[in-house]
């Protein structure tokens, strides 16, 4: 019975709830029994908030029980947050050895939305450290695993909360993606994933990568689920400046009638820079199905040009670093979290580089002295402010692709999951990864990673990426609903739904 | 001392420092904004408060806390601007000046850089009759920094501290920084040029009502940037900026000493080195701070947690029509209406008597009768009590009050004080301690008669000389009938009555 | 390298000398031991030559740098007092703390 209810999706599992079928208890229980039994193979949570997800989800059933109406349309459905989101009570790390032991006196915007709507937090999620990656093998606390394959990783940096849904140990996740780490976590994983417009969801309490770039979203394995979770995180905080006064998108409505009406009439993008070379074939092959799954439904297919995307990820890796080096200079050994050498004789200054080299790992360390470079004296104009100029052109690009199309789409990952270990070493084959995930990323516009299919080569599950204009949610939502609808109706299950059982003995 | 011996200590004789080289100034005064909250978060910023008891998750740099920006605070940056005569941007941005330093939580500051709110402006400063135009370069927006406790040290000071504490209260506190451009030619008026800017700044931003500007509690500080460069080289020398200058009179010291002490190098052929320097308050003299062993490189780059600012026209209009009389323009115009000589009009400022007497005039007082209480008999109370003068407890309207029965009739200037030491001791307001007092110069003309046929009984011998036209000896009855009645009776009136008792002519 | 990059083949890219990592290590507060200087040294060269292509596609053009994705101006915090850290919860985390105040080794240079 618990087992089957770990297999359910939010909307099931809250609809389950409100009707009284299940308790919010039951739900929750569940849930922590499949981490109990499946976690320490995919290692997808950092730390399991057994107590108080207990008690979150004892309080949605007393409320249900007195008759209240259900605080919203995920109450009492379990979530799995990425550990760089803080929750008041519970560690926060950001998968750094630099905060081991830390636990945050406050809560980010985003968990506080979370815990008012009812939505039980089970735990926190692994993640490359800071977020820095795109196979959660940064992690100062050891490597997820990839539920399809536990040699393989389950990209990044939101490995764990992808991972976390792959192997049903929660309904609901969330991500934080800067360069594509929600979408290629997702597309790995066979999961569902979205970055909404920058601005679109509160960053108050995400501990910042790069502040121009990151953004907050909804993960589920379904896109109802995600877009149900979407308009929970999202809207307005004026504790976060950059975040959009304006009102949430109705992202939900978007996935009814994406799922009712499919695409038909609506103009899709194909960019030409997104495919071909860097792309792995049997990506390509679910892409190409993919396309002509949205064109059988109706959708006019057109070929758009963005000729700066070429210059995306030298961009990218000249601004992210350049703020994560200055975002990060607060883990000094002074206020919070570990503290190295200090042995009496040595300064603050000696105790902050012996702290700072200890408590951060390599790639951490590469971005911040890349970064230190880039914004130095001498070095800024070429450096990060060509990047912040290649960043217009790469606006100017999508504006002109928005005028031919209403969304456009790509692979969201240009491969399948690889083995763990196998890039480790070489930082720009790793940074590969995020080809197709960064311009939608310095535009700041949305997009996000639906399962395409399985990859014929690998067997592995494929994202297809579906990205719209600013503000333009409820398009990639409509899009990604319809195709979500025409491939269960073709293959009679979903992606996810696909996964391997883990070897779960029966509880 | 001969030039020799100053030459020796590493001085030069001020007079001849300035026949050999012209000082070059440049001013750099960080004034602590009075808002109710911090520049980014909403932490009060309450002067003194227990260590670390005005903080949180953003002025802390915890994790994950972002900005926000005070509207307050961009007011009155913006106000501070106007009233220097600067350009306000119509667009500027926050940047992050990154460098580490345990006071400064998040490892960088957030500060302006090649975007201020507020860029070329002049403020024009009144120096021994002659005015003095110091051009403003900038103002811009930032925070302050926590406060250090070094400890084990022998003086409490940084250096040989086995350790630091550390208070966040102030991080995050909003400032402006206010920089002048090179002020040139002011030549031996040098280190009084500094005192007068950076007072008539201080008056400016008192009478803006943006800061308490309190050099003893911090809220401004100096920077003092000198060099010096052989009388008419246009070229500049090389520059020491001294901080620490903790008062008005210290910012002309430490000019002065640094005229002094860099001529004397210059003299015997030294280089001066750019650095930082520290002034002492209980020597008067600088010294260098310590030295980084690289320089720094601040890495600026534009704050991307929050967002460019745009002031709307009307806004900076509505703020510009909302700007006081400037105090010396009001000064000049209050010395003219009250008809005061400039020692006087000086005498009033260095008692900081001006606005009391201002507020006592506005309520119906007299500027005559006002400026002499106050500097007066109110500055002998000041003086008494080791108070200031505002500190007093009696308000101008009291005064003014109590002024108002001195013209018209009912006390005289005597009984009058007995009034206002009254109302010092906190007896209530004027007319309450009169009442209590039985105090008020006696105008029952009933009483007054009897009391003086009393007299004229009393001594019938006095009487009669009086008759007789030796009017010398009215004194005498006028006299006994003050003492019958306490001092108060109007001895003018006394007078009279007793001569028209008598039937003789005045 | 990959050839998806863009690629500066043909022109000597900027490089990274060990002392000048060091000296960034060190603006960065960051100790690093001399075999991570050295692989440092390296692959900050690789990656440095490969995103120096940003200078030559935007070259001398007179192009708006884009430093918000979605703009946005004129955000601000009314100036009213928000409740915040207890004494006791701020200093919680502190690695050392004494007399309510967070204790950190001596502090060398002037304050700013
Ligand atoms: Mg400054
Ligand atoms: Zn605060």
């Amino acid at each position: 019975m618990t087992a089957e209810l770990t297999r359910l999706g939010a909307s099931a599992l809250a609809e389950a709830i409100a009707s009284g079928q299940s308790s919010a208890e039951e739900v929750t229980r569940a849930h922590l029994d499949r981490i109990e039994a499946v976690d320490e193979a995919v290692h997808a949570f950092l730390h399991v908030s057994t107590e108080s997800a207990l008690d979150q989800a004892r309080a949605v059933d007393r409320a249900r029980a007195l008759g209240d109406a259900p605080v919203s349309r995920l109450a009492g459905v379990p979530l799995a947050l990425k550990d760089i989101v803080v929750q008041a009570g519970v560690p926060a790390t950001a998968g750094s050895k630099i905060l081991e032991g830390w636990i945050p006196p406050y809560d980010a915007t985003v968990t506080r939305r979370l815990v008012e709507a009812g939505v039980v937090i089970l735990g926190k999620t692994n993640l490359d450290e800071f977020a820095m990656g795109s196979s959660t093998e940064n992690s100062a606390y050891g490597p997820t695993r990839n539920p399809w394959d536990l040699s393989r990783i389950p990209g990044g940096s939101g490995g764990g909360s992808a991972a976390a849904l792959a192997a049903f140990e929660a309904p609901l996740a969330i991500g934080t993606d800067t360069g594509g780490s929600i979408r290629q976590p997702a597309a790995v994983t066979g999961t569902v994933g979205t970055k909404p417009t920058y601005g679109g969801v509160s960053r108050y309490g995400v501990i910042a990568l790069a502040s121009s770039l990151d953004q907050v979203g909804p993960c589920a394995r379904t896109v109802l689920d995600t877009a149900l979770l979407h308009e929970v995180i999202a809207g307005h905080d004026p504790l976060d400046s950059t975040s959009i006064p304006q009102p949430v998108p109705l992202v939900v409505d978007a996935v009814r009638r994406g799922q009712a009406d499919g695409v038909a009439g609506m103009r899709i993008g194909v960019v030409s820079q997104l495919r071909g070379k860097g792309y792995q074939a049997g990506v390509l092959e679910s892409f190409d199905a993919a396309v002509a799954t949205l064109a059988a439904a109706g959708a006019d297919i057109v070929e758009v040009d963005c000729p700066h995307f070429e210059y995306a990820l030298a961009a990218y890796y000249l601004i992210l670093p350049s703020e994560c080096s200055s975002n990060l200079a607060r883990f000094d050994a002074m206020r919070y979290g570990l503290r190295v050498g200090d042995d009496g004789t040595a300064s603050a200054e000696e105790v902050m580089s012996r702290t700072r080299g200890a408590g951060f790992g390599a790639e951490v360390k590469r971005r911040i002295i890349l970064g230190t470079y880039a914004l130095s004296a001498g070095y800024y104009d070429a450096y990060y402010g060509s990047a912040q100029k290649v960043r217009t052109l790469i606006k100017q690009d999508f504006e002109k692709a928005f005028t031919a199309a209403d969304v456009l789409v790509s692979p969201a990952s240009p491969v399948t999951a690889f083995a763990i270990g196998e890039k480790v070493n070489d930082p720009l084959a790793m940074y590969l990864n995020d080809l197709a995930t960064i311009p939608g990323s310095l535009a700041g516009i949305p997009a996000m990673s639906v399962p395409s299919g399985i990859a014929s080569d690998t067997g592995l599950p494929v994202g297809l990426q579906i990205m719209g204009p600013a503000l333009g949610e409820e398009r990639i939502y409509r899009v990604a609903a319809a195709f979500e609808s025409a491939y269960v109706a073709a293959h009679h299950r979903s992606v996810p739904d696909a996964a391997p059982e883990l070897e779960v003995g029966v509880r | 001392m001969t030039t020799a011996q100053t030459l020796a200590a590493g001085l030069m004789d001020y007079d001849e420092a300035i026949q050999t080289y012209d000082p070059v100034l440049g001013l750099e005064v960080h004034v602590e904004l009075g808002t109710v909250t911090k520049m980014f978060c909403g932490c009060p910023t309450d002067f003194g408060a227990e260590p670390n008891t005005q903080i949180c998750p953003i002025c802390l740099a915890l994790p994950g806390a972002m900005p926000a920006v005070n509207r307050t605070a961009v007011e009155y940056a913006i106000r501070i601007g106007l009233a220097l005569n600067c350009e306000i941007a119509s667009w500027c941005r926050f940047a992050r000046k990154n460098y580490f330093y345990p006071d400064m939580p998040k490892n960088f500051q957030t500060s302006q850089y090649d975007e201020p709110i507020a860029t070329n402006g002049y403020l024009d400063v009144k120096i021994d009759g002659q005015t003095v135009r110091v051009d403003i370069e900038r103002a811009h927006m930032e925070e302050d920094t926590g406060k250090s406790t070094h400890v084990g040290g022998a003086t409490g000071r940084i250096h040989g501290a086995e350790y630091s504490l550390l208070d966040y209260n102030r991080a995050g506190v909003p400032l402006v920084e206010i920089v002048t451009k090179p002020i040139v030619g002011t030549k031996a008026l040098a280190p009084q040029v500094a005192r007068a800017y950076v007072t008539a700044l201080r008056d400016l931003l008192s009478s803006l009502g943006v800061s308490d500007v309190r050099m003893d509690q911090g809220s401004l500080r100096c920077d003092a940037n000198v060099s010096l460069t052989p009388a008419g080289n246009p070229l500049f020398g090389t520059r020491t900026e001294t901080k620490n200058v903790n008062s008005l009179r210290s910012v002309e010291r430490a000019v002065r000493y640094e005229i002094t002490r860099q001529a004397a190098l210059l003299a015997t052929g030294t280089r001066i080195v750019q650095e930082t320097r520290h002034f002492d308050e209980t020597t008067g003299t600088t010294s260098p701070g310590r030295s980084k062993e690289t320089a720094e490189d601040y890495r600026y780059f534009p704050e991307p947690d929050l967002v460019p600012l745009a002031p709307e026209r009307e806004w900076v209009e509505a703020i510009r029509a909302s700007l006081p009389e400037l105090p010396w323009i009001r000064r000049a115009r209050m010395q003219a209406d009250w008809g005061l000589t400039d020692l006087q009009m000086r005498d009033l400022l260095a008692s900081d008597a001006v606005d009391l007497v201002a507020a006592t005039v506005d309520a119906g007082a007299s500027p005559a009768e006002a400026t002499s209480w106050w500097s007066s008999y109110l500055g002998q109370q000041a003086n008494v009590r080791g108070v200031a003068l505002n500190e007093l407890p009696i308000t101008p309207a009291q005064l003014a009050a109590v002024i108002a029965k001195v013209v018209d009739g009912p006390l005289n200037t005597k009984i009058a004080r007995q009034v206002v030491d009254g109302v010092l001791a906190g007896e209530g307001e004027p007319d309450e301690v009169i009442a209590a007092r039985g105090l008020a110069v006696m105008s029952d003309d009933g009483a007054l008669h009897a009391a003086v046929d009393e007299a004229l009984a009393a001594q019938p011998a006095v009487a009669d000389k009086i008759r007789s036209g030796k009017l010398q000896a009215v004194g005498a009855i006028v006299g006994a009938v003050m003492k019958a009645t306490r001092g108060q009776a109007d001895a003018a009136k006394v007078r009279q009555l007793v001569l028209s008792t008598l039937g003789v002519e005045g | 390298m990959s050839s998806v990059l863009p690629s500066e083949a043909d022109e000597p890219g900027p490089t990274l000398t060990r002392d000048s990592v060091a000296h960034l290590a060190h603006l960065a507060r960051l100790e690093l031991t001399d075999a991570e200087l050295d692989l440092y040294v390296d692959q900050l060269s690789v990656i440095l030559h490969s995103v120096a292509a940003v200078s030559g596609v935007v070259g001398t053009k007179d192009i708006e740098p884009t430093s918000h994705a979605v703009p946005l101006t004129n955000i601000f915090r009314e100036d009213v007092v928000r409740p915040g850290l207890s004494r006791d919860a701020a200093l919680a985390g502190a690695p050392s703390a004494e007399n309510g105040r967070f204790r950190v080794p001596q502090v060398l240079g002037e304050e700013q």
